[in-house]
């Protein structure tokens, strides 16, 4: 109880959610955020070293 | 104490064999090692995503096991609740990192068509179990997801076979149908994957064709 108590004081749910509006695109805030958060996770599993990577291309 | 029967390689049960085999020999289907090139943390997300497929399945059969009641009014109900929720929702997440990263070094490469092929329609069956499973929480969600869903189906002419306001229907496509679905072209595409390699990146693949064409007689002229 508490606990949705403190999430309700953070998150308003009393209320229309926030949209992202361009032309036909209609996308909710949450969801923007979760493919902005897929993208950046994409960007970083390509950049980010593997750990032991290196060892191993020295080790060939 | 009698002695075996002698093996008939006419039979079917032994034809079977022979091709499953052949297909995916023991060290294929269970490798002890991954060429240099797979320790990068794009490949890991293949694996997330089945990591995620163990958790729901084994977190949605507890559900099933103790039903509606016992996840909306127990405390224990709820956290199984909240855990099959949150597998899904990062099931989805890695899966479409996978997608994106397999799409990018188009992994259909090298015979590897059916792999992809397999991979694309699990994530195509996986959005009617997910959505099947929004609307069989028996709850004010479900139903606005239910009444939401109900129109867009109508209009391409599906709703009256798949009415997503009829919970006994919807439950039973998502703890049955949609999950065997979903498991078998998982473990499909995961026996390919085994039987054709994780697919290698571009640049290595160019250098080992321009190695094979040295290697072999009279490879190299011309060049």
């Amino acid at each position: 109880m508490a606990t949705s108590t403190i999430v309700a004081a953070v998150f308003n749910l009393n209320r229309p959610a926030h949209t992202v509006d361009w032309h036909f695109i209609h996308l909710s805030v949450a969801n923007v955020i979760v493919i902005g958060l897929m993208l950046l996770v994409f960007v970083l599993a390509i950049l980010l070293p593997f750990p032991g990577s290196r060892r191993r291309e020295t080790a060939r | 104490m009698s002695a075996e029967p002698p093996p008939s390689p006419g039979s079917w049960t032994a034809r079977i064999r022979e091709a499953g085999v052949r297909a995916l020999p023991p060290d294929k289907l269970l490798p002890d090692g991954q060429p240099t090139y797979v320790a990068s943390w794009i490949y890991v997300f293949g694996v997330l995503s089945l990591a995620s497929l163990v958790v729901i399945v084994l977190s949605g059969s507890i559900l099933a096991l103790k039903g509606p009641a016992w996840w909306h009014y127990t405390s224990v109900g709820h956290f199984f609740n909240s855990i099959h929720l949150w597998a899904v929702e990062l099931f989805f997440f890695v899966m479409v990192v996978h997608l994106w990263g397999k799409y990018w070094m188009a992994a259909w490469r090298g015979g590897r068509a059916r792999v992809w092929m397999t991979g694309a329609v699990v994530f195509l069956v996986a959005v009617p179990t997910a959505l099947t499973g929004y609307v069989s929480q028996q709850n004010f969600d479900a139903q606005w997801i239910s009444t939401q869903a109900k129109d867009g189906l109508n209009s391409v002419g599906v709703g009256a076979f798949f009415n997503v306001t009829n919970f006994g229907q919807m439950y039973s496509w998502h703890i049955l149908l949609l999950p065997i679905a979903v498991v078998a072209l998982v473990t499909a595409h995961v026996l390919l994957v085994r039987k054709h390699g994780v697919v290698p990146p571009f640049d290595l693949e160019e250098r080992r064709a321009a190695l094979a064409a040295t290697d072999s007689p009279g490879g190299g002229a011309g060049r």
